[in-house]
């Protein structure tokens, strides 16, 4: 048995627990360089506003709703969220981070699950501020669609039984009543089934969930693949998908962002690659890793049409696996210094770690002469990370990154976004007195 | 160069009989012993005195001067428990007007208010179907003499 913990809205119910004065108003939060809504509250949603709807669009659409627009504050997003997986986590013994808003919990075994669900929701609202959906159900795929049906019975009353709304838990329904929510429930709601299964789906006359449950496993391998069976068999009830172990070491690291304006000169593209793998190689110390191999790629917005366009990307090996900023760095730029070519404006760069490795192994051969380089490289990576957790990120840094005070157009345009209220001393939320 | 043999070794190392040895913890140091080395060392940690539930404390900071009655001052920063169900009397945190307030909580008889630490400053009161929101209770406040 499987509960499925996932925060409503939650970008914007992160904002709105710091700023109370968002409440009951359409709010989206925006993507990097503030381009599309990424989170919409209700209000925001039953304006007609999409997911990905970009924001000069919803501007020139909706130009007296008093939309507010928040760029996205992932630190922010990255707090709340780790709080409230640890208290999600009180809903049973294995859980499963499965994104910053979701985690599955293995409930296995447990009585009273919805009045449990109940307790934990309200928990997660009153300590943090956030509201969610829990659901429930014998497998991740229903656990899933559990979610689904208890959040849109809190938000659009009607669409389901009210007593299902907040907390539902799919597999205590009787029969009768279950075949009558997952009859009322769109194919393409469920969790396995993209926007291309579920249109071959609704083509061959499966439109709604219910359908989808009582196709036999071994036709829908025959006519679409293993995938797809295995979702139609959760769908029937019948496990298939695990929880994942928690945080398994990522294969690759990548750190690429959209410029908040074009670049052409190199001096801006080496800033940019030097900061990005200073970030990815943060994060490839923290999971204890080395990298052996990096990819650095630049390339133009292929959405302006009169610029000519270009898109390049090399790799460049190691001299050895390393995690030292300051050696993945000259090998980001001996990359980018072959790639680069003077008169693109540049839209888009990024660097990404490949063929990463346990640190703790040693390369045997030819160790002697560069042993006592490598111990004090990791001390120095390490009193390097310690500064910059202490004094916050960018404390110390490489001066290819190039300095606070120049212009720097690559770095993202956010130019609406809240402070760090949990995280920075400087921008604690205000309480009147 | 030596890797090699330094590997075999250790092949050789795995077929022999494994003799459990004592291991020692600690440090082994010349001269006098620390007398203190008995004692479990532990400083004062203030998260130990002031945050009780961790994941459901946030921090807020003090404007105004409606609260010098009870010790809390302009720029004070407030610990903040959401996880303490508030009570009459407790200092805390509300929404009200779309912004944070810091007030101490009235509850009696059926009425709900809250209650400046200052006389020159109103009392908030709700009328009937008000709902007022209280975002946590002030577990304590800080106030730096230093900076």
């Amino acid at each position: 048995m499987f509960a499925l913990v996932d925060g409503n809205n939650f970008y914007v119910s992160c904002e709105r627990a710091f700023r109370p004065a968002l409440l009951n108003r359409p709010v989206v939060v925006l993507s990097n360089n503030d381009g599309c809504a990424i989170a919409r509250s209700n209000e925001a949603k039953a304006l007609g506003i999409r997911m990905g709807h970009p924001w000069f669009q919803i501007r020139d659409e909706w130009p007296d709703a008093g939309v507010i627009a928040l760029s996205a504050n992932f630190t922010l997003y990255g707090d709340m969220s780790s709080r409230m997986h640890a208290i999600a986590a009180g809903m049973g013994p294995h859980q499963e981070i499965y994104s910053i808003d979701e985690s599955f919990l293995d409930v296995s075994g447990m009585r009273n699950l919805v009045q449990r669900g109940h307790v934990v929701r309200e928990r997660i609202l009153q300590w943090i501020g956030v509201p969610c959906g829990i659901g429930i159900g014998a497998t991740k795929t229903l656990a899933k669609l559990a979610n689904h049906v208890a959040k849109s019975a809190d938000r659009k009353p009607g669409s389901y039984p009210a007593d299902l709304a907040r907390v539902c838990n799919l597999s205590s329904l009787p029969a009768s009543d279950l075949d009558a929510v997952l009859a009322a429930t769109d194919v393409g709601e469920v969790w396995g089934f993209g926007p291309r299964i579920s249109a071959q789906l609704r083509e061959a006359g499966i439109t709604n969930v219910l359908h989808a449950a009582h196709m036999d496993p071994a036709t829908v391998r025959r006519r679409w693949s293993v995938v797809v069976e295995r979702t139609v068999r959760e769908l029937q009830g019948q496990p298939c998908i695990p929880l994942s172990p928690v945080s398994a070491s990522k294969k690759e690291i990548a750190c690429t962002r959209s410029f908040g304006e074009p670049v052409s000169d190199y001096n801006g593209l080496m800033q940019a690659v030097t900061e990005f793998t200073t970030r990815a190689a943060e994060k490839l110390r923290s999971q204890g890793s080395r990298a052996a191999q990096i990819y650095v790629f630049v390339h133009t917005s292929p959405f302006r049409k009169n610029d000519k366009q270009y898109s390049q990307g090399t790799v460049v090996p190691l001299e050895r696996p390393s995690a030292n900023t300051a050696e993945l760095i000259a090998s980001a730029l001996r990359g980018l210094r072959v790639i680069y070519r003077s008169g693109y404006r540049i839209a888009k760069a990024g660097v990404m770690l490949l063929e990463l490795q346990d640190a703790s192994l040693e390369q045997g051969e030819l160790d002697l002469l560069t042993s006592s380089d490598t111990r004090n490289s990791t001390l120095l990576m390490s009193a390097l990370d310690s500064v910059n957790d202490r004094y916050g990120k960018g404390t110390l840094r490489f001066a290819s990154a190039g300095t606070q005070h120049e212009v720097r157009g690559w770095e993202m345009k956010q130019e609406r976004r809240t402070p760090a209220y949990t995280t920075d001393w400087a921008a604690l939320p205000r309480a009147l007195a | 160069m030596y890797s090699p043999i330094i590997a075999e070794s250790r092949t050789d190392l795995a077929t022999f009989p494994v003799l459990p040895l004592p291991l020692v913890g600690g440090k082994l140091a010349a001269g006098f012993p620390s007398p203190a080395d008995d004692f479990n060392v532990k400083r004062h940690d203030l998260n130990e005195l002031l945050v009780v539930h961790p994941l459901a404390t946030f921090m807020w900071q003090v404007s105004g001067d409606s609260m010098t009655g009870f010790g809390i001052h302009n720029g004070d920063i407030l610990v903040v428990d959401r996880a303490v169900a508030p009570k009459h009397g407790m200092i805390v945190v509300a929404q009200v007007d779309g912004d944070f307030t810091v007030k101490q909580l009235y509850q009696r008889g059926g009425r709900v208010k809250l209650i400046p630490g200052n006389p020159t400053f109103p009392e908030i009161t709700f009328r009937e179907g008000q709902q007022l929101t209280i975002t946590g209770v002030v577990r304590a406040s800080i106030t730096r003499h230093l900076r």
